[in-house]
């Protein structure tokens, strides 16, 4: 039988270790359960993981794909560090998009670059909001956040549906609930490359994430608030007798990571969609928490495990394309991913142990 | 007025049942997040059992082994290898709307025999009550026994006070013998069960025909309900009951046109269940001697 004895020291290389391994475990059972389902194993395996390498436009639509899981994933990142459990950033996304959306619409001439700025604001205030009513529950009244951040996902796609199917409803859209275009100014474009045009879908937004990760790692890394994160995360009790306050922790990581899920929320529909319409993301707040863990908490884990977890992604909806196979299948794989994800962190701190009795099995 | 009772408890069985199961998981120590998995993976478990041998009663029995599948694999990674509780039921919930979406996918459009009602001889003839309470289907009975089974179990039984005992001090547990692991997978697998059959409960007698995701957030309800009854199980039948009737009115609502937007009626569960936790919690962080004190905490020692 196995057992686990504790390590004397954190091990390095399961680190490294854990992530490679996950995934080959991850892609291992996922074709168990296709050849068990029935369905194509080899094919399917094709379509998820090498289609969405097969032409250089799809490759850009992987980083287009990837931009919003990496930003909302390095806010997560934040909360999960400190032991604060945000699972709505589905909901923050969406109220980011609708309250720059607002914004947008309300100057429908606008044809400056720099209105982006204030529309990026207004996205990061929209999901910090959004994230303010769990953190400010749970900091003064000890309300679970797990729980009030889902169902404010459930409230947030509720309300954008009564938007855009009410007040801010495009008249001329022949019955569509879309409101009406964004402005000139408000949008994100495509990148164009000298000579070839543009590539995919791949637009200015991407720069965020460029700007983003060498930031959050330097705050990780290199700051008081993110040395206080990691001592809250790892050893609460320390984080206490060092007299850091779990409550304003606890605050800064709720309304920081809401805030980047609804840039997120910004940045998706000024680049790809242009205007609002009743379903803006997708899950892309759920895949991230996925993001997050694959990217072992790390900014520039994260930027990996977004690009990774967006192929699956692309590879999904080109398996749903010529295969029927329904796109949420990606779960499947973003769920055994993360089992073996977090059994790796297990093994970082425990090594295993081959018992005696190697015949009986027990619990 | 009867037939509106009849719905709003028929909305509630699903809730009761898988709140009743998580509480069991979590007077054991285990917060498993992964209930609406386990309920999905139940209602697809269920629809395609019926399909294929066409009775609603193989649903009930399928229902529940879907969902202890999905509660063991929870237990091999919480129990066995030791991961973090949250976030293997975040992955759980994950993993379980992929397979039931893939699962599911054969069976859109086609549509099951639903759950019949049995009529308790003579009973079933009282005036109002009768009708309501006595001519019921047989999940919505063996919810109400599973709920006083378990109200007697942990507060009477020895091996309920052996469940307590783990969920509130493993360590302790443990130092005087008992086998806290596997006490765990039991509670975890008992919870999945109930969560199964909470699921079945759907196509079974609610929406007769798969649709992905079809349990729309009521495996989270249900976490929030085991709150909602600080623990305590006859206070599930209470909360699951309003849920229901929140549910239900907003459904009524919509059908008679009330002057309100139909998706802010539709948020009502939803903003129902905040505040709900809102004003338990406030009084929960009080009186802290309810929550399990090991709740969400992996228990490392060896047997």
């Amino acid at each position: 039988m196995i057992t686990f004895v504790p390590r004397e020291k954190i091990s390095k290389n399961w680190i490294f270790i854990a992530p490679i391994l996950s995934i080959v475990f991850t892609i291992f059972f996922g074709l168990l359960i296709f050849t068990f389902l029935g369905y194509n194993p080899i094919e399917t395996l094709y379509q998820i993981f090498v289609s969405p390498f097969s032409r250089i436009d799809r490759i850009s639509d992987i980083l287009v794909k990837a931009c919003p899981l990496i930003i909302i994933g390095t806010g997560l990142m934040l909360c999960f560090k400190s032991n604060v459990w945000n699972i709505g950033a589905e909901g923050q996304f969406i109220m980011g998009a609708l309250l720059a959306g607002f914004i947008a619409l309300s100057f429908p001439n606008i044809e400056t670059k720099f209105f982006l700025l204030i529309t990026l604001i207004t996205g990061f205030i929209g999901g910090a909001l959004w994230a303010f009513i769990p953190a400010i529950l749970k900091t003064k009244l000890n309300v679970n956040e797990i729980l009030v951040s889902l169902m404010l996902v459930y409230v947030a796609m509720l309300f954008i549906d009564f938007i855009v199917r009410g007040p801010l409803r495009d008249p001329m859209s022949f019955g569509f609930p879309l409101s009406k275009p964004y402005p000139e100014g408000a949008l994100i474009n495509k990148i164009p490359f000298p000579g070839i045009g543009f590539l995919g879908q791949l637009h200015y937004g991407i720069l965020f994430v460029v700007l983003l990760i060498p930031v959050a790692w330097i705050f990780v890394n290199k700051t008081l608030g993110g040395f206080k994160i990691n001592v809250l995360g790892s050893a609460p009790q320390a984080a206490k007798f060092a007299g850091f306050s779990q409550n304003s922790i606890t605050l800064t990581v709720l309304l920081l990571s809401g805030g980047l899920a609804g840039v997120a929320g910004v940045i998706e529909v000024s680049a790809n969609i242009g205007q609002l319409q009743p379903e803006v993301s997708f899950g892309y707040g759920f895949t991230a928490i996925i993001v997050a863990f694959l990217g072992r908490l790390n900014p520039l884990g994260i930027l990996f495990a977004g690009i990774i977890i967006a192929t699956v992604k692309l590879g999904a909806d080109n398996a749903q394309m010529t295969m029927g196979i329904p796109k949420v299948v990606t779960g499947l794989f973003e769920g055994i991913l993360l089992f073996f994800l977090l059994t790796g962190e297990t093994l970082q701190k425990y090594k295993i142990k081959w018992s005696e009795r190697k015949y009986k099995w027990k619990l | 007025m009867e037939a509106l009772i009849l719905t709003i408890i028929a909305t509630s069985i699903p809730l009761l049942l898988a709140a009743t199961g998580e509480l069991i998981a979590e007077k054991s120590g285990v917060l498993n997040l992964g209930v609406e998995g386990m309920m999905l993976s139940g209602a697809v478990g269920a629809l395609g059992t019926v399909l294929w041998l066409e009775n609603p009663y193989y649903g009930i029995v399928a229902g529940a082994l879907s969902g202890m599948l999905m509660a063991s694999i929870f237990s091999i990674f919480t129990i066995n290898f030791m991961t973090n509780q949250v976030a293997t039921g975040l992955g759980l919930t994950i993993f379980a709307t992929g397979l039931t979406g893939l699962a599911g996918a054969p069976l859109v459009g086609k549509t099951i025999p639903s759950l019949p009602k049995i009529e308790i001889f003579l009973l079933s003839d009282i005036p109002i009550f009768g009708s309501i309470l006595f001519k019921q289907d047989f999940v919505a009975y063996l919810s109400i026994a599973i709920i006083i089974f378990i109200s007697f179990f942990l507060k009477y039984s020895k091996s309920g006070i052996i469940l307590r005992a783990v969920g509130d001090d493993h360590q302790s547990a443990h130092s005087v013998g008992y086998p806290v692991k596997k006490i765990r997978w039991y509670a975890t697998c008992f919870g999945g069960m109930c969560a199964g059959i909470g699921g079945a409960y759907i196509p079974l007698v609610l929406t007769p025909h798969w649709s992905e995701g079809m349990t729309a957030g009521r495996g989270w309800i249900a976490l929030a309900l085991v709150v909602f009854a600080s623990w305590i199980p006859w206070r599930i039948i209470v909360g699951a009951l309003i849920f229901g009737g929140i549910t239900i009115a907003q459904l009524v609502g919509q059908a008679r046109g009330w002057p309100i937007p139909s998706q802010l009626l539709s948020m009502m569960p939803y903003i129902a269940t905040i505040i709900a936790l809102t004003m338990i919690s406030g009084r929960l962080s009080k009186n802290n001697s309810v929550v399990p004190s090991s709740l969400g905490r992996p228990f490392f020692g060896s047997q």
